[in-house]
C-alpha cells in the first residue's frame, strides 16, 4: 500500500515535470505510467523496479527538486562546452535520483543560440549534451540510461536576438523520459 | 450571410498562405547578357497564365538575359519578325508565341526563337497540356530559348524544395525552380533541416525532430511515403547522397561526437567514414563521387576540409576567417559555395576550386545553406532581408539576384533539384 501510494505521488511528479518542459509542441507521452507501473500493478519484484526508490534515502523534497524544470537546465558560455561551477551541484543530485533507479532514461538535450548555421549549430548543441552527459558518466550514472541529443537553433527557450535570450538558449536540458 | 462572406475572406486567406507564391526582383545589372525580345504571347490575355512574362522573368533571373522593351508589337510564332527594326531596337534575339484553348479544354502553347543579328530561324517548341502545367509549359520553353543561345541547359524546369516556419508549423516544400507552384510534401510541428535531393529528384532525404531528436528520413516525393533511414543513440544529420544516388552520408553521434559515417541509401548498419575527437559534419559529395567536402573544427574553429569517399586523411580546403561553413559544390566541379562569418556576419563566398580565390557575392548577413542550380550557374541560398528570412538566387559573380519571396512565415533550407529525365 505505501508502495502504492509513493509510485502514484512519482507518477504525479513525473506527469508533472513533463508539462513543464517547456520545449514547443513536446509530445507530453505518457512514458511515465510505464515506468511505474511494476510497482502500481504488483508486478514481481526484480530489484530494478521503483519498489526501489523507497529504500533509497532521498527526500520527497529532493526528487521534487530534481524533477524541476530550473533544475534539470545547464547554461553555457558563448562558444562554450565547458560545464560552469555552479552547475556542479545540480548534477550531482540528478545524477543521484538517476542512479536511483534503473528504469529512469534521460535525454540530454543541447542548445544553442540562433548564431550561424543550422546544421554546425545541432553539432555544437550535440557537445553542450555530451559534455553534460559526461559529467553525469563521471558521478556513475550508467551510459544506458542516458542519450545525448541536440536540436541546435531549433528550439529557442527564449525568442529575440538579445544577448539575455542568447543567454537562455546555450542550454542543455535533462528530460526524463 | 456575414458568416458566408467571413467563410470566403478565411478561405481566401488560407489559399494565399498555402499557395506561397513568389515574386522576383532583379536587383543589378550583369556585364555580358544576351539582349532579347520576348513579346507577349497571342492569346496571353484569356489565358491563366501569361506565358511571355514566365518566360522573360525565367531568362531575366538567369542573369544572361536582358529584355528589350517590345513596345506595342503584337506578333505570333507565324510571323517573321522585321529584324533590322529590332536590331536597331538592341535585340540580339526574339521570342514570339501564342496560346490557344484547344475544344478538349487544353491549351495549345507553340513559340519560335528568331536570331535578330543574323535573321535565323533558331526553331521552335509546342506543346498541348492542361492549364495546370502550363507555367511548366513556360518554363521549358525558357530552357529552350536558354540552351539555343548559351548552349548550356536551362534550369527553369527544375524543382527546388524549402522549408517553411509558420507559427509552430514546419512545412517542407517542393517548387518550381522560380519558387511558384509549391506543394507540401510534408508538415510538421516539429523542425525539419537539411533536405537534399536524390540525384535522379525522386526524393528527398531530410533531418525531421519529430521523435524528439533529429533522425534522417528518405521520402519519395511522388507517393509520399517516407522510411526512416538514420535513428541510431544520439542525433542524426546532415544527410549528403552518393551521386550514384546508392549511399547518404550523415553525421552521427552513435559513438559520441559528431562524426561521418556513410551508410546505405535504403537504410543499414554505417560505415565510420572519418575518425577526429571534434566535430565533423555538413559532408557532401563531389559530382564525381570521389571526393566529400565537409566541415570540421579539428583545426580549432570551423572550417571545410575534403577527404577521398573511400577514407583517407582529411585535406584542409578554406583558410581564411575563423568560420566556414556549409560548403555546396558545382555539380561542374569548379566551385564551392560556402558560409563565412565575418565581423559576425554571415556571408555567402564562392571559390574558385582551380585558384583558391574567393568572393563574397552579397551584401546580407545571414546567409545559409547555399546550393547550386543543376547547371552550375546559379546558387539558391536563404538569408534575411528587412528583418524576414527569405530565398534568393544570384549569378556565381554574385551581379543578378532574385527574390523568391514567400508569403507568411519564415523561409530556408533551400536545396536545388537536379535536372529531370
Amino acid at each position: 500500500m505505501k508502495n502504492l501510494v509513493l509510485a502514484v505521488s512519482v507518477a504525479v511528479l513525473l506527469a508533472a515535470c513533463g508539462s513543464a518542459v517547456k520545449l514547443d509542441n513536446v509530445p507530453v507521452v505518457d512514458k511515465s505510467g510505464s515506468a511505474v507501473a511494476p510497482g502500481a500493478g504488483g508486478a514481481p519484484s526484480t530489484g530494478v523496479g521503483l519498489g526501489n526508490v523507497a529504500a533509497v534515502d532521498l527526500s520527497k523534497s529532493g526528487q521534487d527538486a530534481a524533477m524541476q524544470a530550473a533544475n534539470r537546465l545547464v547554461y553555457f558560455d558563448y562558444d562554450s562546452f565547458v560545464i560552469r561551477p555552479e552547475f556542479q551541484s545540480l548534477l550531482e543530485s540528478q545524477a543521484r535520483f538517476i542512479k536511483a533507479s534503473k528504469a529512469r532514461k534521460v535525454a540530454i538535450e543541447g542548445h544553442t543560440d540562433e548564431r550561424g548555421g543550422r546544421e554546425y549549430n545541432l553539432a555544437l548543441g550535440q557537445k553542450r549534451a555530451e559534455a553534460v552527459r559526461r559529467a553525469l558518466s563521471l558521478q556513475g550514472v550508467d551510459e544506458s540510461q542516458m542519450e545525448a541529443v541536440s536540436f541546435g537553433k531549433e528550439k529557442p527557450a527564449v525568442l529575440g536576438s538579445t544577448e539575455a535570450a542568447m543567454e537562455k538558449n546555450r542550454r542543455a536540458e535533462i528530460v526524463y523520459k | 450571410m456575414l458568416k458566408r462572406a467571413l467563410l470566403t475572406l478565411l478561405a481566401g486567406f488560407f489559399c494565399l498562405t498555402a499557395s506561397a507564391q513568389f515574386r522576383v526582383e532583379v536587383s543589378g545589372v550583369g556585364l555580358t547578357q544576351v539582349p532579347i525580345a520576348i513579346l507577349p504571347f497571342r492569346g496571353d490575355d484569356a489565358a491563366p497564365q501569361k506565358i511571355g512574362a514566365i518566360v522573360a522573368a525565367d531568362l531575366e533571373r538567369s542573369g544572361q538575359f536582358r529584355g528589350i522593351d517590345t513596345g506595342t508589337t503584337v506578333a505570333d510564332e507565324a510571323v517573321r519578325p522585321d529584324v533590322s527594326a529590332w536590331r536597331q531596337k538592341g535585340a540580339d534575339a526574339l521570342v514570339s508565341g501564342s496560346i490557344t484553348k484547344l475544344v478538349d479544354g487544353r491549351f495549345d502553347v507553340r513559340m519560335r526563337l528568331w536570331d535578330v543579328v543574323r535573321g535565323q530561324d533558331l526553331g521552335g517548341q509546342s506543346f498541348a497540356v492542361v492549364s495546370g502545367d502550363l507555367r511548366l509549359v513556360a518554363h521549358r520553353l525558357a530552357d529552350f530559348v536558354y540552351e539555343k543561345l548559351t548552349g548550356d541547359k536551362g534550369v527553369f524546369s527544375t524543382r527546388i524544395a524549402y522549408i517553411t516556419k509558420v507559427g509552430k508549423n514546419y512545412n517542407l516544400w517542393v517548387a518550381d525552380a522560380d519558387g511558384e507552384s509549391a506543394q507540401s510534401a510534408l508538415n510538421s510541428p516539429e523542425p525539419i533541416i537539411s533536405p537534399a535531393w536524390s540525384p535522379t529528384g525522386g526524393q528527398l532525404a531530410y533531418v525531421s525532430f519529430e521523435s524528439r531528436k533529429p533522425v534522417i528520413f528518405v521520402h519519395d516525393v511522388a507517393t509520399g511515403k517516407r522510411k526512416l533511414v538514420a535513428n541510431f543513440k544520439g542525433s542524426n544529420s546532415a544527410p549528403a547522397w552518393s551521386p550514384d544516388g546508392k549511399s547518404l552520408a550523415a553525421t552521427l553521434t552513435r559513438d559520441g561526437g559528431s562524426q561521418l559515417y556513410l551508410m546505405d541509401a535504403a537504410g543499414g548498419e554505417p560505415k565510420r567514414l572519418a575518425q577526429s575527437s571534434s566535430i565533423d559534419t555538413e559532408p557532401t559529395f563531389t559530382a564525381d563521387g570521389r571526393t566529400i567536402y565537409f566541415v570540421s573544427d579539428r583545426g580549432g574553429s570551423p572550417q571545410i576540409y575534403r577527404v577521398p569517399s573511400t577514407g583517407g586523411n582529411p585535406e584542409r580546403v578554406t583558410f581564411a576567417g575563423t568560420y566556414n561553413i556549409s560548403p555546396a559544390l558545382s555539380p561542374d566541379g569548379k566551385w564551392l559555395a560556402y558560409i563565412s562569418r565575418i565581423n559576425g556576419a554571415f556571408k555567402l563566398h564562392v571559390m574558385d576550386l582551380a585558384t583558391g580565390s574567393t568572393t563574397p557575392i552579397t551584401d546580407t548577413v545571414s546567409d545559409e545553406s547555399p546550393s547550386f542550380s543543376p547547371n552550375s550557374r546559379l546558387i539558391i541560398y536563404a538569408t534575411q532581408q528587412q528583418g524576414r528570412e527569405a530565398l534568393m538566387t544570384t549569378t556565381l559573380d554574385g551581379k543578378v539576384k532574385a527574390r523568391l519571396a514567400g508569403q507568411g512565415g519564415d523561409i530556408r533550407e533551400p536545396d536545388w533539384g537536379p535536372f529531370l529525365k
